[in-house]
């Protein structure tokens, strides 16, 4: 037995078995001294929904912090379970409520892997090119919501929204919703682009870049936001494999790993574009991961709007109503905007799944909160949990 | 670009030759997705788990997603054929012969190599039967990712994972009784009605 090993199962024997009710640790410090209790949230706006976190301090330093879940908790998974396997696409826009495409995207995947459902050429492309949108928009307005954490008023966050409308129309005129699309369907997609709209995102595309670097030009040497961020909220690389960490939050501590790559799922690996990679893993580098990956989204786009084929969006042999896969299971994942977004779905040859699983992203993100936050002020927990990009529909799912 | 895939049995093969006495069980999966799991003995899968983080080949070094699973008892039928006396000669019938297979809870981690970029691997961990207290080793100390997956399952399925630094319900509140995601929670028809759900003004 390894040393290793031998250290593991000495924890082991000194932990209590947990009944679910762990006594808190009293609010004093080595020496006796009383330490300040903080329950920040769930109805604070820097908390970016109803999550709270119960932070205890030493003076300025937070010692300890405890994230609070389930203010939002509707039991998704079970519900889906509860329904076809059709039924649970338009539960799944309400996880990230600001990605829905993607959370369709994750979703069919899964079941396309589950019951063997192609998807044609022409719908993978269409899926690409809204999957980038959706993370165009979704970085646009972190970083808007970052720099309102930071103090610098509503003016980022504007510029954010002004862009995000424009990709919001864009969905609107393709699946009739701006924010829950209901679009993609496992073996393609519900409807089909037209030509104009292509043209629409093509112009949208070419304008992007000038509006990434009036936005970057006005932040990146800003010095509200190089003081609040630099050497804020490191996450070594180590620990960010560890905790389970993904997407731009795993890529700013220079761990390079995108599912776009590893799994080349869709037609990703026909595309020409790069990762970014951080050095620092701090605020700052997860800040740059955003905006260097809208650049990267736009190439992608670039060559989707160009390469796209004319043909079919559904596959002829998919079923979508009473779909009955037989008895197995699939996992399927995507990089979403927020991260690593997978699901589990275990099928027992009935019309619904007999387990549906949605792995969030936010959540596990949020699983090294404590240890980033540990000698910060509280002013940085707002900073370090803004760069996180949670959405707590999906937190609490 | 991409990795060989690694099959289950070579997984289960270099478990068993690297844990000594640890019983590694493959799990065939129908579906066309083709992930096989392989399932766990609780002794040895906190050292197997290390052991597949830690093996220069496999280094499985990323939890991707750790999740429950609620089997309930069922009956598993099958037809065999038995020699039996009909109007004093010995004929052979065919009879369904019913086996009860009791339930159990299971715990489904999927594991992924940033290092080598191959996966998934899949593993699980069953326990006995599916009563109240039902206990399984915990892997939060291999991967830290399973932390607030493993308080999940424990909330949702009631599965008690030893050695979990921290093992409280994450979406429940503290004083709720029951386990929702079991697949005979009977939900109350009035939220009033929710243990331990004492609503203090309005």
């Amino acid at each position: 037995m390894s040393p290793e090993t031998a250290n593991l199962e000495e924890i082991v024997a000194q932990v209590p078995p947990a009944r679910g009710v762990v006594e808190p640790l009293p609010p004093v410090n080595a020496e006796g001294e009383q330490l300040l209790e903080i329950s920040m949230g769930p109805h604070h706006p820097s908390t970016h929904g109803v999550f709270r976190m119960n932070v205890v301090l030493e003076g300025e330093q937070v010692v300890r912090l405890k994230p609070v879940f389930g203010y939002l908790h509707r039991n998704h998974e079970k519900i889906a379970e509860n329904a076809a396997y059709l039924a649970a696409i338009p539960y799944t826009d309400r996880l990230d409520y600001l990605c829905s495409m993607t959370n369709n995207w994750g979703y069919a995947l899964a079941v396309e892997k589950l019951a063997g459902i192609g998807v044609p050429e022409r719908a993978e492309y269409i899926r690409v090119i809204v999957a980038e949108l959706t993370r165009l928009q979704n970085h646009a307005s972190l970083i808007g919501f970052l720099m309102q954490d930071m103090g610098m008023s509503g003016t980022p966050l504007m510029y954010a929204f002004r862009e995000r409308e424009k990709i919001l129309d864009l969905f609107e005129s393709l699946s009739g919703a701006r924010m829950m699309c209901n679009y993609m369907r496992f073996g393609g997609v519900r409807v089909d682009t037209s030509a104009e709209w292509l043209r629409q995102v093509r112009e949208l595309n070419g304008e992007f870049p000038r509006f990434l670097d009036e936005f970057e030009s006005l932040l990146a040497g800003n010095e509200i936001l190089m003081g609040r961020a630099q050497g804020v909220g490191v996450l070594s690389p180590e620990l960010a494999v560890s905790s389970g960490a993904s997407g731009p939050m795993l890529r700013a501590s220079g761990v390079n790993y995108d599912v776009r790559k590893v799994d080349g799922y869709g037609v990703y690996d026909r595309f020409s574009f790069r990762v970014p990679l951080g050095d620092h893993g701090d605020v700052y580098d997860r800040y740059m991961m955003r905006v260097l990956e809208m650049r990267e989204s736009v190439k992608i786009l670039e060559q989707a709007v160009r390469d796209i084929p004319a043909g079919p969006i559904m596959d002829p042999k998919a079923r979508l109503r009473g779909l009955r896969p037989k008895a197995g299971e699939a996992y399927g994942r995507i990089e979403s905007p927020k991260g690593e977004l997978g699901f589990y779905l275990i099928s027992d040859g009935t019309g619904n799944p007999y387990r549906y699983r949605v792995r969030p992203p936010s959540l596990i993100n949020l699983t090294v909160l404590e240890d980033m936050c540990l000698g910060r002020g509280v002013a940085d927990v707002v900073v370090i949990l803004g760069s996180v990009d949670i959405v707590l529909g999906e937190v609490d799912r | 670009m991409r990795a060989e895939p690694i099959t289950a049995e070579q997984v289960k093969a270099a478990i068993e030759a690297a844990v000594p006495g640890c019983r590694v069980q493959v799990l065939a999966n129908a579906s066309p997705s083709g992930q096989h799991s392989l399932i766990l003995d609780h002794e040895h899968a906190a050292e197997a788990a290390r052991f597949l983080r830690d093996d220069p080949t496999l280094r499985l070094d990323y939890c991707s997603n750790a999740t429950g699973v609620d089997w309930l008892d069922s009956e598993l039928s099958e037809k065999v054929k038995v020699k039996k006396l009909v109007d004093g000669a010995e004929t052979e019938v065919e009879e369904v012969r019913k086996t009860k297979v009791p339930g159990y809870l299971e715990a489904v981690y999927h594991l992924y190599s940033v290092e080598k970029k191959h996966g998934p691997v899949i593993v699980r961990m069953r326990t006995g039967d599916r009563k109240e207290d039902v206990h399984l080793p915990s892997l939060t100390g291999v991967w830290r990712s399973a932390e607030f997956q493993e308080r999940e399952i424990f909330d949702l399925y009631g599965v008690i994972f030893d050695g979990h630094p921290d093992l409280r319900r994450l979406l429940m509140w503290d004083e709720f009784k029951d386990y929702p995601m079991r697949k005979d929670y009977v939900p109350p028809a009035d939220d009033d009605d929710l243990v331990g759900a004492e609503r203090s003004g309005g």
